[in-house]
């Protein structure tokens, strides 16, 4: 009896379900992966789902016309997240919590349900679906994951800083960009990779918001995933998507502030 | 006319915050080129919010400050020619050492190897010379404090503001770091303005002691004209030990208290007027005596018995002092000196200081020396006065509440008429429990007067009441105020 209460008191015993969840649903998959990236169809060791992606130049444009998204979808949230994001966390803003909510109020409901309202919404003011729908849908989306480290970061902050810095004769536009903007850079690297990840590899978003004529980088894979003779090419395709998105982690990451924004 | 030979001017300057409660108010003070000024008080006297008028962080709401001759009351911070050394030092986390100290020079586009130079030497100054390229957060207290230091002095500024630079850090730190500062100022001859609440680093360091209390200005003053010539109380209390008395200047050069006459030599009290006397505990000799009985008859003049033990006792001055007697209490030994509280037979008690131990249970003599007596005007005496008015139900209203009276302390009042009301410090009871009060406050100062503890109460409303009392109470006990019926004194109001 007494073994059994140390078994269960012991932190190892309680860590045991997650390591094979992860086990499971990380690992075995990323195995997966790798393997169908690495076979052909017949289950044959093969480096031709490589090659035929480095030739294959719809797959690459549509790669770069991703990246390109989300670089675009990145900025505009850091433009349009930062400054809401200062004005939250200025003391003599009287109600944080009241936009905080604002912001985060379209997050409970499922984000595809939220862009298919998007659609309705372009369809009922007579805006045309596409490009520019697109970018609204990416950026209404993932707008709170820029504004909330940002917010955290600057509201973190020590004052006196600012004050510091106007002592030693900056104005409020220099204080600004020599100690607000440096020290709310954690916040900003976060929100840059919580936004950029996330839009690399979205499909659902822009098939809904351009009536399937725009095809990102994850409609393609999600086109070959479900297409059987296809499946290995998909894989590679994940991978380099994986490998790419592990790179831009790897970027955030590499600031050593990096987790002092983190996320509410 | 002459050159102005002040460099800051704060004149009449009032900071009242939202919600009506003045940081500052109405304080008025100058400092002359090259001096080293101490802001001194409890926290939440306004010493901070005066220093930061002052760098341009918060703006008077009346009155001016004038910097060099010129009014800089709503000049922004970066244009005044102060530098700032805060009190958690405000270090910018992402610049190392170098570029935090110049951080100011680059904004003025100065070129890189002048910054370097005049980085290097600021650094020299504050002795962190090598520490260029380290980060600020790998740096401990006492460096980062001399980093603010650096960067606040590598600017030039006329002025240096010191915002209790030293409290974060540890008590043998903070000594060397007093006489570092002590230092710079001599080396750089510019004027330092230092707050602080340690009254030992304010009297250590400055020229002049600026004592604050509740946004006003106690007394201004060299350290020794603080410590030796308290104007009031509140300094007396606030700075160092002190006996506080209540007494009586009988005419100059005299006054009475503990039922006595002693020589002082304080004038211009006027004749017959109530004082406070305030003896540091170092003032007063203490001497043997056999027995309490043979000197209970205490005078002035040498009798024979108290001479004698005066003779035993060289350190003891000797003289026509005035002598009375008490027994200790309690002796605590304070590495340089003992402590001993003494007790007299009417009931006063002294803190006095002595190289000599006097156990508890020893009967001893005490005696000041006249110019050791300071006496203090008394701010308040025997009453509170309010403005009151009677109400429809024969009662009083006052300080934001209705008393009951006694009928015939009302006749021949009219219901609604203003009067005046008088309520001696002696007959106001204090509760432990708020709720039996008719009105509830709380205990804001504490004075101990010798025999009795004179206790400011501030009301829930804002106002303050005095009262006398022997019971103990601790600052910001919450208490409730009765007032007997029968010591509520009513007279017709002046106008």
């Amino acid at each position: 009896m007494s073994k059994v209460i140390q078994i269960f008191s012991s932190r190892r015993t309680w860590a045991w379900p997650y390591v094979l969840f992860m086990l499971l649903f990380v690992v075995l998959p990323l195995i997966l992966v790798g393997y169908y990236a690495l076979t052909d169809i017949n289950g044959q060791f093969t480096l031709r789902n490589f090659a035929k992606f480095f030739t294959h130049s719809e797959a690459i444009q549509t790669f770069l016309y991703s990246v390109m998204i989300a670089v675009f979808n990145t900025v505009i949230c850091l433009l349009v997240g930062y400054p809401a994001a200062y004005v939250m966390a200025q003391e003599d803003f009287k109600t944080p919590k009241v936009m905080a909510m604002l912001f985060i109020l379209p997050m409970w409901i499922n984000f595809l349900l939220r862009t298919v309202a998007t659609v309705e919404l372009f369809n009922m003011l007579g805006l045309p679906l596409g490009e520019g729908a697109l970018l609204f849908g990416l950026c209404y989306d993932y707008l709170p994951f820029m504004i909330y480290p940002i917010y955290n970061t600057l509201q973190k902050m020590d004052y006196s800083l600012v004050e510091a810095a106007q002592d030693l004769g900056a104005n409020r536009w220099q204080s600004f960009w020599k100690v607000i903007v440096p020290l709310s850079m954690p916040g900003v690297y976060s929100g840059v990779v919580m936004v950029f990840m996330p839009t690399v590899s979205t499909f659902a978003i822009a098939e809904l918001l351009t009536h399937n004529n725009i095809k990102l980088f994850g409609s393609l894979i999600q086109d070959y995933i479900t297409t059987t003779d296809l499946l290995n090419y998909g894989a590679v395709l994940s991978l380099v998507l994986l490998i790419i998105i592990g790179l831009t982690s790897f970027f955030g990451d590499n600031d050593s502030e990096g987790e002092k924004g983190g996320m509410v | 006319m002459g050159k102005n030979p002040f460099i800051i001017e704060v004149n009449h300057v009032s900071k009242r915050f939202e919600d009506g409660k003045y940081a500052l108010n109405d304080v008025s003070l100058q400092v002359k080129k090259g001096e080293f000024v101490t802001i001194l008080g409890p926290s939440g006297c306004g010493k901070t919010t005066l220093l930061r008028c002052i760098a341009g962080f918060q703006v008077a709401s009346s009155g001016d400050i004038l910097l060099k001759g010129e009014d800089v009351t709503k000049t922004p911070p970066y244009e005044r020619p102060v530098n700032t050394v805060f009190q958690k030092y405000a270090l910018f986390p992402h610049l190392n050492v170098f570029n935090n100290v110049a951080f100011g020079l680059k904004l003025k586009k100065i070129a890189p190897d002048v910054i370097k130079k005049k980085v290097r030497r600021a650094l020299k100054m504050a002795n962190m010379t090598g520490y260029e390229e380290r980060k600020v957060d790998t740096l401990s207290g006492g460096q980062q404090q001399r980093v603010a230091i650096a960067r606040a002095i590598v600017n030039e500024p006329e002025v240096l503001l010191l915002d209790e630079p030293l409290s974060a850090l540890d008590l043998k730190m903070r000594h060397d770091m007093q006489i570092e500062l002590k230092e710079l100022h001599e080396k750089l001859g510019i004027t330092f303005i230092y707050v602080t609440h340690d009254q030992e680093e304010a009297l250590t360091l400055s020229d002049r002691v600026v004592v604050m209390n509740e946004g006003k200005i106690k007394q201004i003053g060299t350290p020794t004209d603080i410590y030796n010539e308290p104007q009031n109380c509140f300094v007396a209390d606030f700075i160092g030990e002190s006996n506080i008395l209540s007494g009586r200047m009988i005419r100059d050069r005299k006054v009475q208290f503990l039922g006595l006459e002693f020589d002082c030599i304080d004038e211009g009290f006027g004749e017959d007027v109530p004082v406070d006397v305030v003896i540091r505990p170092e003032d007063i000799y203490l001497w043997k005596v056999e027995s309490q009985k043979s000197k209970v008859e205490s005078d002035k003049g040498p009798d024979a018995a108290s001479q004698a033990d005066l003779d035993e006792e060289d350190r003891v001055p000797k003289g026509k002092f005035t002598k009375w007697y008490g027994t200790v209490q309690s002796c605590i030994f304070k590495g340089v000196h003992y402590e001993m509280r003494v007790l007299t037979p009417d009931g006063y008690e002294f803190l006095i200081q002595d190289y000599h131990e006097f156990l508890p249970g020893t009967e001893v003599g005490m005696l000041v020396k006249p110019e050791d007596i300071q006496i203090v005007k008394k701010e308040h005496y025997i009453y509170n006065y309010f403005d009151g008015e009677i109400t429809k139900n024969g009662k009083v209203r006052f300080i934001d509440a209705e008393w009951e009276v006694m009928p015939q302390q009302i006749e021949g009042f009219e219901p609604g008429e203003k009067v005046q009301v008088r309520v001696p410090f002696r007959s106001i009871d204090l509760q432990d429990y708020e709720e039996e009060g008719t009105l509830s406050g709380e205990v804001h100062f504490i004075l101990y007067k010798g025999n009795h503890y004179h206790l400011t109460i501030r009301t829930d409303e804002g106002h303050d009441i005095y009262v006398n009392t022997n019971d103990v109470w601790d600052d910001g006990d919450r208490v409730g105020i009765v007032i007997p019926a029968k010591e509520i004194l009513i007279s017709k109001a002046d106008n």
